[in-house]
């Protein structure tokens, strides 16, 4: 039975209470709805012990879900780059406080030690801190002003591009989503996350954490289910500006990067991804877009 | 759907110099002057390449709105007699040079040039209202009008109160206008603007507006004793003005460039400028000038290359 | 003569009439260009006949023939994309910055000296006016050497980490509109950084970009460094299809920009786009008018039109539309169309026959979707691909002429009431290459930036371009910046 596992921390005596199970809904929009299609689909441990059934979503869901990325961009990308970091901060708060629970979830998801899951935990919530510290900080690593031969003034700065559809790894269910999904938020951008089909549930349980975080709704929008099913609709919808395809196995990015090209989506297929590594700059760089001013200097 | 497009009101100008108000809020309500795109325009103009047919036209037109003038201290009877015996015949050898326009003296020597360009159509113009400055009272600027009127000076140069522009006092300007335009009598009033000191384009814009309100026949950018004189922004600035002045009210008003301009090159980029900025009824000296001493003999000398075909020198130009 | 809808042509090649003022045939001399018989493709460091076809390329303000040019065949994109990857293997990659740099200065410098020659050379080939391809094209893309040379031994300090690599192979292919600047925006930023280049000119502009390549001879760079080849979409094909291949870099159409993509997707090659656009020309009514009309006529004028970034709409403020359109017309009786060689041309002929066509269908659109046709006065030559400036009035955002890229001399017409508005029509479309505002208050010339969805946003100011200035687009404009020190990243290995 999977119930004492999902309460990981509880102090009760296993045996003796009848845990209140949890059900793994969408996160879109800011709440939490089952997928419209009503299904579900069991997630197990490494052993094939079932953890829990999350929701299955549906390409009407990722419809709902890149509506909603959408409203939600003109807010977040026209918040102060201080008020996205002072967000994404509290959200590392967030994740911290679920310490333990991440842990239990991350070591039931993939398996190996405790101490594995809970480096694993650490480096995610670091993690995400150093990416909320560059909200106001990369336009000035990546834009300034040029110095054009003539009497303008001239700068570049980034500016987020707009809804990011990602699809998250496959195996490193914690560290491994914050990777790619903090990057894209803290420059501004809206995410639809397509969640690793077999290890969804520490990606679920973050976004309890953002709910009570001050991330307004649709700012990140996460689907379970099967990313097979799921992720060529992604890479098809016409309101989606980048693809993120970290998390589909580069046997299978073809057709969905040429899907992506039907509206000239920017496309992130990188060879793989070094969880280990500092991650260095180039995810910030991958959504954004450098817009260039110029202005007479005169009287 | 028709292409006819609304005109401004007319009648909007009468009240603008009604008062210090009236005359502020028109002024201010002009579209404003982009420096950098000002110049960009002009200087996409000089690019023009004006050859054979076009440059002896040009040359020639260039001449006949010539203002030969001297304004020194130091002028005397028999120099403003000899600037006029080159005004009325720059060439001595080559009586089909044309005459130019006028010459221009200070008050107390026209007398002089009248005499000595009787009969032979170039006009003799006057600077006065205390030229160069301008700090005077406004009575013994008309005073200097006056004068320079009846010993027959048919165009009178006058300036402007820049201290009071640039104080914002737009409406001493005006009436002091107004005043030296009744003192002129039959004489056309050319507005000095002194736009080195006025500096911006804005400026140059909303005192060229003022001074063709406030009645005067031509506006001229400068006196030729500072500098910057004119300019090739400032010239496309005050082209623009007396086109949607002339647009506006049906009045064709002139524009006279003087200080600094010494080479035929620089005034053919002008009429350029003038036939692409304001267009064809200003190339013409009734309503466009030039204000110049030396540009003369530099045009001579370039009429002559086109002439011989051969690089003329000093030698062959009289100096007046 | 009265402004209509165009004039039929007639014999004599005359401007816009200024009866009093006629100026008179300046042109430049066409002997400057040293215009050869035939021009070769560059592979390996050596000149030889593509063994392609043999094309004609054409002076499109004449219609003769100017010279012949073999163009390549897919064994030659072979050997040429063999020949960077060995000179990518070899010396190029290892070779120290500083001497990279040295070699792009000599090119730079080379370009400035032959400098008349390759304007003349433009101006033949392309149609573009002497005057444009003499103080624009030309000196850029010696700016674009001279800049790019300066990088070359201090990419550790340009913001991709202390050691950015480059990629390998780079096929680069470009357009006709701009074909010397083009082949400078790609190559200079390809060699600084240590990758080595396959580039095919546009099939109707091959002349100046197979000059280049005698300059790039005479600069005694590695051969393979840099092959130049010549021929249409199936030479294209076969580069962006080739495997030796790493990075793809193109400049054209956003139709064939998709392609690419798709194609890049399945062979895995990295790839930058510089596409299409339908920029919003925004005047307030504040706007300095004179010079917002002249940023206006620059805007779509400027190179006949051929541009990715043309302010093909005008987006003026509804108060003050009836001033600014008079204006637009009074100026536009000022433009003179006619030779490309005579200096006083403002507008030269249109690049190809083809093109034309698209131009005239996509006009004749517009008068079908009832916007209102003007053209000024205008003798269009009897010979030679023509098309005289043209503004459509009274058109609407949900009309062809005003969400179509029409790549020709046509300006489109709107109206807008608030800034807010202003901004949403100008956001509204697929495209975000460019846009242009015009309003003497400072506050809302940033408030506009901010919210226009485009690449690159002039500001009282159209059509500026400078090597240090990163320009690319949004959305379906493409992806990727070119200039600048954001021009580096997409011949980087590791960066998107």
């Amino acid at each position: 039975m999977a119930s004492s596992k999902g309460k990981a921390g509880s102090g009760a005596a296993p045996a003796s209470r009848l845990a209140v199970r949890k059900t793994y809904k969408l996160y879109i929009g800011g709440a939490f709805p089952r997928s419209e299609s009503g299904r579900s689909y069991p997630v197990t441990d490494r052993d094939g012990t079932l953890l829990a059934h999350a929701a299955q979503g549906s390409r009407k869901d990722l419809r709902d879900a890149v509506t909603a990325a959408r409203k939600a961009f003109a807010g977040w990308s026209g918040a102060t780059a201080y008020n996205r970091g002072q967000v994404l901060y509290r959200i590392a708060e967030m994740m911290e406080g679920r310490h333990e629970q991440f842990v239990a979830e991350v070591r039931a998801a993939e398996g190996g030690s405790a101490d594995a899951a809970a480096a694993q935990v650490d480096a995610a919530i670091d993690r995400w801190v150093w990416y909320a510290g560059w909200s106001d900080k990369y336009a000035q690593v990546a834009g300034g002003s040029n110095p054009v031969a003539g009497p303008y003034f001239n700068f570049s700065l980034p500016e987020p591009s707009g809804v990011v559809g990602i699809v998250a790894p496959q195996d490193s269910s914690l560290l491994g989503f914050v990777s790619v999904v903090a990057p894209a938020l803290t420059t501004g951008n809206t995410a639809v996350v397509l969640a690793s089909s077999e290890r969804p549930l520490p990606a679920v349980s973050l976004t309890e954490a953002l709910a009570t975080s001050d991330l307004p709704g649709g700012v990140l929008n996460l689907l379970t289910g099967s990313v097979t099913e799921l992720a060529p609709w992604l890479a098809s919808h016409r309101d989606v500006n980048c693809l993120d395809l970290t998390g589909v196995d580069p046997a299978d990015r073809v057709p969905l990067a040429q899907a992506a090209a039907d509206t000239v989506k920017r496309v992130l297929a990188p060879a793989a991804l070094d969880l280990a590594a500092e991650p260095g700059m180039s995810r910030l760089a991958a959504f954004v877009e450098t817009k260039t001013v110029w202005h007479p200097l005169g009287v | 759907m028709s292409l006819t497009l609304s005109q401004p009101a007319t009648a909007g100008l009468a009240d603008a110099g009604r008062d210090d108000a009236s005359l502020r809020r028109f002024l201010h309500g002009l579209p404003g002057v982009d420096q950098v795109g000002a110049e960009a325009r002009a200087a996409a103009l000089a690019t023009r390449s004006i050859k054979t047919t076009a440059k002896a036209w040009a040359i020639d037109t260039a001449i006949r709105m010539v203002d030969l003038t001297t304004l020194e201290g130091s002028d005397s009877p028999g120099k403003v007699r000899s600037l006029c015996a080159k005004a009325v015949r720059p060439d001595p050898s080559d009586p089909g040079v044309p005459a130019v326009a006028a010459v221009c003296v200070y008050p107390d020597l026209v007398g002089v040039a009248v005499e000595a360009v009787r009969g032979t159509g170039v006009q003799v113009a006057s600077v006065a209202t205390a030229f160069p400055s301008g700090r005077a009272a406004l009575a013994t600027k008309l005073v200097d009008v006056a004068e320079a009127v009846a010993a027959g000076a048919t165009e009178i140069d006058m300036v402007i109160d820049r201290g009071a522009f640039l104080s914002g006092r737009y409406l001493k300007v005006y009436e002091e206008i107004v005043a030296v335009k009744q003192a002129c009598g039959s004489a056309h009033l050319k507005v000095i603007l002194e736009t080195g000191e006025l500096v911006t384009l804005d400026a140059v814009r909303r005192a060229s507006w003022l001074s063709l309100l406030a009645g005067g026949d031509f506006i001229k950018t400068s006196t030729g004793k500072i500098s910057p004189a004119a300019t090739p922004p400032v010239a496309l600035v005050m082209l623009q003005a007396v086109r949607d002045f002339a647009a506006r009210t049906g009045e064709v008003r002139g524009v006279k460039l003087a200080g600094g301009i010494r080479t035929s090159k620089e005034a053919i980029r002008y009429l350029v400028m003038v036939n692409e900025v304001a267009g064809e009824r200003w190339l013409d000296p009734a309503t466009f000038r030039f204000g110049a001493s030396s540009l003369l003999n530099d045009l001579l000398q370039q009429r002559h290359k086109l002439a011989t075909g051969a690089y003329d020198g000093p030698d062959y130009v009289s100096i007046d | 003569m009265t402004d209509q809808p165009p004039a039929t042509p007639s014999a004599a090649a005359a401007p816009t009439d200024s009866s009093l003022f006629d100026y008179a045939p300046a042109p430049e001399s066409r002997a400057i260009a040293r215009l050869k018989p035939s021009y070769q493709i560059y592979v390996d460091g050596a000149f030889r006949d593509g063994r392609g076809e043999a094309v004609k390329t054409i002076n499109p303000a004449t219609e003769e023939p100017l010279a012949e040019v073999a163009e390549a065949n897919a064994a030659d994109v072979t050997d040429a994309v063999a020949a960077a990857r060995r000179a990518y293997q070899g010396s190029w990659s290892t070779l120290p910055g500083a001497e990279r740099a040295k070699y792009l200065f000599r090119i730079a410098r080379a370009i400035q000296e032959r400098a008349r020659e390759l304007a003349v050379l433009e101006s033949l080939d392309n149609g573009k006016p002497i005057k444009e391809s003499r103080d624009v094209d030309v000196p850029t893309a010696a700016a674009h050497f001279f800049y790019y040379a300066g990088w070359a031994d201090k990419l550790g300090y340009a913001g991709f980490g202390p050691n950015p690599r480059p990629i390998g192979v780079a096929g680069q292919i470009i357009p006709w509109n701009f074909p010397l600047l083009m082949a400078a925006w790609k190559i200079a930023p390809a060699l600084a950084t240590g990758n080595t280049v396959v580039l095919k000119p546009a099939e109707t502009t091959p002349l100046t970009a197979l000059t280049l390549a005698e300059i790039i001879a005479e600069c005694d760079l590695p051969p393979g460094v840099v092959n130049i080849l010549a021929g249409g979409p199936s030479v294209g094909q076969a580069l962006v299809e080739a495997p030796g291949v790493d990075k793809l870099a193109f400049t054209g159409s956003t139709a064939v920009g998709k392609d690419l993509q798709r194609s890049a997707a399945a062979s895995g090659k990295r790839l930058s786009l510089e596409l299409g656009g339908k920029a919003a020309n925004i005047v307030f009514d504040d706007a300095a008018i004179d010079q917002a009309v002249e940023g206006i006529v620059n805007g779509i004028f400027f190179n006949q039109g051929h541009v990715c970034c043309a302010g093909s709409r005008l987006l003026v403020q509804e108060s003050v539309h009836d001033e600014v359109v008079a204006a637009l017309q009074d100026r536009l009786r000022t433009l003179r169309l006619g030779d490309p060689l005579d200096k006083n041309t403002d507008i030269g002929a249109i690049n190809s026959a083809a093109q034309l066509a698209r131009v005239r269908e996509l006009a004749d659109v517009g008068e079908a979707e009832g916007a209102t046709r003007w053209s000024p006065a205008c003798t269009l030559p009897d010979r030679g691909f023509w098309f005289p400036p043209t503004m459509f009035l009274g058109a609407h955002q949900a009309s062809r002429i005003a969400q179509e890229e029409i790549f020709g001399p046509v300006l489109t017409v709107l109206t807008f009431r608030t800034p807010q508005e202003a901004v949403d029509k100008a956001n509204n479309t697929p495209y975000g290459l460019s846009a242009g505002i015009w309003t003497e208050k400072g506050s809302r010339i940033l408030w506009m930036a901010n919210r226009l969805r485009a690449g690159v946003v002039w500001a009282n100011t159209f059509n500026r371009f400078d090597p240090a200035s990163p320009f690319g687009g949004y959305k379906e404009s493409g992806f990727g910046r070119e200039g600048g020190r954001h021009g580096l990243a997409a011949y980087l290995e590791g960066e998107l």
